[in-house]
């Protein structure tokens, strides 16, 4: 596993180039989460409406991993619902050997499964900085269970 | 002068590897490795002697005792203490800062005093402040830094009166390297009649270090920063300040006598050393002391300045890099803690760990600080008697394979 396959140019991409950057004003839901031992930050706001997370605004700071995670997760959950959402999620725990079950990741058609998020399959390899990656996830996740409609 | 290569061979861990590379441990301000010497000492107190303290009516426990005693004495003699009884045993430089915060804060600081320390200080010299003065009203103020990265004592005009009760610092930064204006605080300290209290933490282990001559109060440091075992660290004092000083903590060993609401504390040191202490710590502690003074505390200063002086002219030649700390290696530790273009430095310690070397990344316990640097993390290289100038060519390396990876052009 060669540094260049964990530092993918799509993953520095979303690294200087975050999208969905910004706080939102009329959020219907927010989190915020952070790794304390790394203090990589990040905050999610939503806009959560009829079931379907229609906007969504990352802000923080840290490592490539985590803000680029939170850019390509923030592009791969715009518009959709939150059932959706539950299977990317899934999906990409399974990725990171975080829980049982399959990613779907077909070698053969790249970004077919995850789109940009299949790049950071290489983190898998290095254990101490899945927990970077998954920070964006796990902070979705808590803004969804907080949001009221 | 200042080749102390020949003591690697001291260290079994220096000949492993990390990641497939040979190991380079430059993270020495986060914990020293440990030689032989200090190996052997505690296994053998294991193997031959060991035995509770104080309480044995036995020849093992005597011996138990001698050793640990011994080692106290060994301890005191190292930073010149007046007696092995200044010395008291630890769980390490934050629980000694904590019997003076504690111990001392609890009964002398009251609501509207004032603990001044400094913006440069490690968690362990500002939370337990945070916590006494939560319970006794009082608060905390701090002395900023110059642009050069030292304590700006010109600051003390506007902080310092008789508010102050404590004055707080530390000896030698962990991030930036800093040494701190230890004599010029203490005089501030002593002329509004406030106690000082020293995080010697990465003084003791980088310089010689006389407590008496210090002209302080308290100084606090640790074992494992100093060749020896985790677990273990140092409260020094003179008898007149550690009288003054209440228990932190109760329990064993401790007392004089127990009543049913009341008890009596057992003399100087052990009122302060609750329960079992650490003994093959202690033991090793010792060893490693013993081995710093065969180097020399001056060849370890010299062999300092003169590695910290090549990193520093070595980084210099990456570009986008920037160093956090004085320029100048008389006014400096061995910590140097950089950061590399828009590279988040847990990526660089990543970048590095694949190659061998050991950096810390992060705020190396020091929030405030790196909020004041205006970053939210540094990488941190640090040196220590067995580091040689061909691991910092290392770094380098790898710090230019890092701006390859990350397109830094």
């Amino acid at each position: 596993m060669s540094l260049d396959e964990l530092y993918r140019e799509v993953i520095l991409d979303h690294y200087r180039n975050p999208r969905h950057r910004g706080r939102l004003e009329h959020a219907t839901a927010h989190a915020e989460g952070q790794n304390p031992l790394c203090g990589d930050e990040v905050r999610i706001d939503l806009v959560v409406d009829g079931g379907r997370v229609v906007e969504i605004g990352v802000t923080g700071q840290g490592c490539s991993i985590s803000q680029a995670s939170a850019s390509m997760m923030a592009e791969a959950v715009a518009g959709k619902s939150v059932a959706e959402i539950e299977g990317l999620s899934s999906r990409f725990r399974a990725m990171m050997d975080l829980e049982e079950g399959d990613a779907g990741i077909d070698e053969s058609r790249p970004g077919e499964s995850l789109g940009d998020l299949e790049a950071l399959q290489g983190v898998r390899r290095f254990p101490v900085r899945i927990k970077c990656a998954a920070l964006p996830w796990t902070t979705l996740k808590e803004a969804l269970e907080g949001d009221a409609g | 002068m200042g080749d102390l290569s020949h003591l690697r061979d001291d260290f079994p861990i220096l000949s492993t590897e990390m990641n497939g590379h040979p190991l380079v441990y430059l993270d020495s301000a986060a914990t020293t490795q440990k030689p032989v010497q200090v190996l052997d000492a505690m296994d053998g107190y294991y193997r031959t002697t060991n035995a509770n303290v104080h309480r044995g009516a036995y020849a093992l426990a005597v011996e138990a005792t001698d050793a640990y005693e011994g080692a106290r004495a060994k301890v005191a003699r190292f930073v010149n203490a007046a007696t092995p009884a200044e010395i008291v045993f630890t769980r390490g430089t934050t629980t000694a800062i904590n019997a003076i915060a504690y111990g001392w804060g609890l009964d002398h600081l009251g609501p509207g005093d004032r603990v001044l320390l400094t913006m440069l200080e490690h968690h362990a010299n500002v939370v337990p402040w945070q916590i006494v003065a939560r319970h006794t009203g009082a608060e905390l103020v701090y002395l900023p830094l110059t642009d050069g990265y030292l304590v700006d004592t010109s600051a003390l005009d506007g902080l310092l009166d008789e508010r102050v009760k404590v004055v707080g610092f530390s000896g030698m930064s962990n991030v930036l390297g800093t040494i701190g204006p230890v004599a010029e605080l203490a005089a501030a300290a002593r002329s509004v009649g406030a106690i000082s209290v020293v995080d010697a933490a990465q003084m003791v282990p980088h310089m010689p270090v006389d407590v008496q001559a210090l002209g302080v109060d308290f100084v606090a440091f640790g074992a494992h920063k100093m060749l020896g075992p985790t677990g273990i660290g140092a409260l020094w004092g003179p008898m007149d300040r550690l009288e003054r000083l209440e228990p932190a903590e109760g329990g064993g060993e401790m007392i004089l006598d127990v009543g049913l609401q009341e008890s009596t504390w057992a003399d100087i040191p052990h009122r302060f050393e609750a329960g079992t202490p650490p003994i093959a710590e202690a033991v090793g502690f010792g060893a490693a002391v013993d081995y710093l003074e065969a180097v020399g505390m001056a060849a370890v200063r010299a062999h300092e300045e003169q590695i910290t002086a090549y990193a520093l002219e070595r980084l210099a030649t990456v570009p986008d890099l920037t160093v956090y700390g004085p320029s100048d290696v008389s006014a400096r530790g061995g910590a140097v803690s950089f950061t590399l273009a828009d590279i988040h430095p847990h990526d660089l310690a990543t970048i590095l760990d694949q190659q061998g070397i050991a950096v810390r990344a992060g705020h190396h316990c020091t929030r405030p600080l790196h909020r004041l640097l205006d970053v939210p993390a540094t990488a941190r290289a640090s040196f220590y008697v067995y580091s040689v100038p061909g691991e910092v060519d290392l770094l380098v390396a790898a710090l230019e394979e890092a701006r390859r990876i990350f397109g830094v052009a």
